[in-house]
């Protein structure tokens, strides 16, 4: 019997690997359009990015305030977000009765099922009414002398968006927070206890520093998430393009921009900066998930060596 | 008569020939363990001598882990685990109602069967984690406290050259006497060593062997093993365990050598075990 | 010990059940939010009518979404035609094919990058490639988009599931003779159930998207006209009609979520709950 392969053998083959090359031909596509696309504009450099004023009219394409607006709605989201999550991966590796574990992590992962468009609706008629009624008057109260928290209140405003892109990536990073904890040995846990370590020192000490990479990874695919997420932000953000150092001041995303402002996009400069602004999406979640991708990777490999002493 | 005599006559002793009971350092009484439904442990009454060296012996699954966990309330990581009985550390249940477990594990140290140091720490944070945890925050206190205990467990000629490098990057034996070096930092009055030995090699064991003898000077050290000739190297007092009780505990050349329980000398015979 | 030690543990472990309540209170929020303000619109119209004029004063014209659904549902299964068997192959081949190779290694990383790739990028991708071609928003393109999204995940969950798939059963197939492809067809007849739980989960998850229809397959009031004219889609319509100040068009909307969110919970739940304990990948 020879190693003659059959026609169907290699026509098999070859379709798997044609087919799979798609994720590769796709992923140059992403970045061969929309670089041509934007050409007309990328040509401003720099300007584009930098520049503050949106005016399609007159053909200027700045958009600081929208870059502003997604990079500071991102970090709010990661400022809140990360501790709840955190707190959640430690609840259901370190403390959670096992029995309990499962449908908590349910729950969590539910939270990743619902659909952006409902937290945007849910966002617009019941969360920021009850912030801009109870909580942003009490955070100006008494934390007013911060600049963050001064200014007229708006219900729709950045720090809204902010918080719902929080609730938006705790899934993600609870969940692979909590496998990042849950893999690490026992045996470090017994260590620090044995030392007369309380609970919350031993998981301090030992657990969350052995499990570093894993949920730091997570919080870069957080971020990515944050960062391009579009429907529940252009409820939420108040669309307007203006930087300010208020969180209650309305501000504007580069998703949002997009979504806005396609139907108006009537000559070829002006779709050229929205596609321009579409690549800035591609390249930062882009470089996150490589990033994040990368670094689990890694774990997972000198995981695998580390089983073998 | 006795109160002319230092503790260490008193202790070299042979047993019942002093008409004053030296205090134990750690008494078990009426120990019964379980998990869950199952029993582990069945009315154990043991007592170690302080500076000595116990060994606890026996085939797998007689329990001797499960009792040696009890020492330093380390048992109760496991679910459904109930302790009844009591432990006595200086005559003080360590299960009683206001002892915290944390303190119980400062003056009652451990060192496990597989080395675990902490990888993402340098050789010289793994020793003195213990003292971080307590609040000693004075950095050339701790560096040399850490250069103290690595040199009584012999490994700081090995890493004095960089002692930065991760705790993980030593060799078995090194790690096991780094672990041995945290243990020792936090200055406990007792020292749990738990199969220490069993992951290692013949040379890295003897040299853990030598420290465990040399350690009974400051501590009292209570070790399991699998390995009957090493209690007989090194332990000076010896319980053997069957199925969750204890069967014999004696001084390790009496037992040994003239056993009086017939399960004992099948076990040290090797006829099963 | 220092009761200070004693109290910095009680409030982190306080603090970790305080953030489960965090991270659990907004679902719950939401699920009886959506559900008592959208049951209200869940009557026959809402399947079965256009959607209604904007309307200041009542009384205000009920109507329906009955198109919406109809449009969710065309692009859903067009864009599924497309996604989930390219996926499915692409998934075969890194795990059966390519697990050596760095080539295999690629495209299972790459996968799982693009799989993060936020949706109105691969809206303005199609926008590109297509509505400006054609200079015109369609279901074609709109079952693109939503396919390009799906490709990675399938691709991804495919090959999660096949690896799956002891190495025994390869062997035994091969050493009876049998041809290295149809092995490949034995390993994944051995891996149908995960295949098919990870379909559906990639299917809930862009039957929830809006962002790239907005780009590619607009929206309308009509029933569903062609494959060269825009069409409705539910989420289009929840974030058009609740963005209005039209209160007969934002009960509309709740209805719309409310349907939406039983379908898209419903798959979830029902996925997860049939596979306890075993890892699904989507």
């Amino acid at each position: 019997m020879g190693r003659r392969r059959s026609a169907a053998d290699s026509g098999f083959k070859y379709l798997t690997v044609g087919l799979a090359s798609s994720v590769l031909v796709i992923a140059l596509i992403y970045f061969y359009e929309l670089y041509t696309g934007s050409l007309p504009t990328l040509r401003t450099g720099l300007a584009f990015v930098f520049g503050s004023t949106w005016d399609p009219v007159n053909s200027h394409f700045g958009v600081f305030p929208m870059l502003y607006g997604s990079l500071l709605t991102s970090a709010i989201a990661l400022v809140i977000g990360v501790p709840i999550s955190l707190g959640v991966a430690i609840f259901l590796s370190e403390l959670s009765p096992g029995r309990l574990r499962s449908p908590i992590s349910f729950v969590v992962e539910m939270l990743a099922a619902v659909p952006s468009v409902i937290y945007g609706l849910w966002g617009l008629f019941i969360l920021a009414p009850i912030l801009r009624a109870d909580v942003y008057p009490y955070l100006e109260e008494y934390l007013g002398f911060l600049p963050i928290f001064q200014g007229t209140i708006y219900g729709v405003s950045i720090l809204t968006a902010g918080i719902i892109l929080a609730i938006m990536i705790i899934p993600i990073i609870a969940s692979i927070s909590r496998d990042a904890l849950l893999a690490v040995p026992d045996s470090q846990r017994e260590a620090a206890l044995a030392l007369g370590a309380t609970k919350s020192e031993a998981i301090r000490m030992s657990v969350l520093s052995y499990a570093r990479s894993g949920i730091v990874a997570s919080i870069f695919l957080g971020f990515g998430r944050a960062f391009g997420e579009t429907m529940a932000v252009v409820m939420l953000i108040g669309n307007t393009p203006v930087v300010s150092a208020s969180l209650f001041s309305p501000g504007y995303s580069l998703a949002s921009l997009i979504a806005n402002e396609y139907t108006e996009a009537t000559t070829a400069v002006y779709t050229s900066a929205l596609i321009e602004a579409g690549l800035v999406l591609l390249l930062v979640s882009f470089l996150a998930n490589v990033v994040a991708r990368l670094m689990i990777s890694r774990l997972i490999r000198s995981r695998e060596a580390a089983s073998y002493l | 008569m006795l109160e002319t005599m230092s503790s260490q006559e008193i202790n070299t002793m042979p047993r019942g020939a002093y008409p004053v009971q030296v205090p134990e350092k750690m008494e078990v009484l009426g120990l019964n363990v379980s998990y869950g439904t199952k029993q582990a442990l069945f009315d154990i009454n043991l007592g170690f001598r302080p500076n000595k060296v116990t060994a606890m012996i026996g085939p797998s699954g007689c329990g001797k882990s499960t009792l040696i966990r009890c020492l330093n309330r380390m048992h109760e990581l496991v679910p459904d685990a109930k302790v009844e009985g009591k432990v006595l550390l200086d005559g003080q249940d360590i299960y009683g109602p206001d002892m915290d477990p944390a303190d119980v594990r400062r003056r009652v140290g451990m060192v496990f069967q597989k080395p675990n140091p902490f990888p993402n720490m340098s050789v010289a944070d793994n020793v003195v984690a213990g003292l971080k945890l307590a609040g000693t925050k004075d950095r050339g206190h701790l560096d040399g406290v850490a250069k103290k205990y690595l040199e009584r467990v012999h490994l700081w000629d090995e890493v004095k050259e960089d002692t930065k490098r991760s705790g993980a990057s030593l060799s078995g034996g090194q790690q096991q006497r780094l672990c041995i070096a945290r243990a020792l930092a936090i200055e406990p009055e007792v020292v749990l060593m738990d199969e220490p030995c069993s992951a290692l090699d013949p040379t890295a064991t003897a040299r853990i062997e030598q420290l465990i003898t040399s350690l009974k000077e400051n501590y009292t050290v209570i070790i399991v093993t699998h390995n009957m000739q090493q209690a007989a190297r090194i332990a000076d007092y010896t319980a053997f365990m069957y199925l969750g009780k204890l069967i014999e505990y004696d001084e390790t050349t009496k037992l040994f050598e003239n056993p009086r329980e017939d399960l004992t000398e099948r076990y040290i015979t090797g006829k099963f075990g | 010990m220092k009761t200070r030690r004693r109290l910095v543990n009680r409030i982190f472990l306080s603090l970790c059940v305080v953030a489960l309540l965090a991270a659990v209170v907004p679902l719950v929020s939401i699920i009886v939010d959506v559900a008592s303000k959208g049951i209200g619109a869940m009557n026959l119209d809402f399947f079965t009518q256009l959607p209604p004029l904007a309307c200041t004063q009542p009384p205000c014209p009920e109507g329906g979404l009955g198109n919406a659904i109809q449009g969710t549902v065309y692009v859903v299964a067009l864009s599924s035609l497309i996604g989930l068997p390219i996926g499915l192959f692409s998934g075969v081949y890194v795990s059966e094919y390519g697990r050596a190779s760095r080539f295999g290694y690629l495209m299972r990383f790459l996968g799982d990058v693009l799989a993060g790739i936020p949706s109105i990028v691969t809206g303005v991708l199609i926008y590109t490639i297509i509505v400006l071609t054609t200079d015109s928003f369609s279901i074609i393109a709109g079952a693109v988009a939503l396919g390009t999204m799906m490709i990675p995940i399938m691709s991804n969950t495919t090959a999660e599931a096949l690896k799956a798939v002891p190495n025994s059963i390869r062997e035994a197939s091969l050493a009876l003779g049998t041809r290295k492809w149809r092995t490949s067809l034995l390993v994944i007849a051995n891996a149908k159930k995960s295949i098919a739980t990870g379909s559906l989960l990639a299917v809930a998850r862009i039957t929830g998207e809006t962002a790239p229809l907005i780009l590619t397959m607009g929206i309308s009031v009509l029933w569903f006209g062609g494959f060269t004219v825009p069409v409705a889609s539910l989420t289009y319509f929840i974030y058009y009609f609740a963005t209005s100040p039209f209160q007969n068009w934002q009960n509309l909307a709740w209805g719309a979520a409310l349907f939406l969110m039983v379908i898209v919970l419903g798959i979830n739940m029902g996925v997860r709950l049939v596979t306890r304990g075993k890892r699904v990948y989507a």
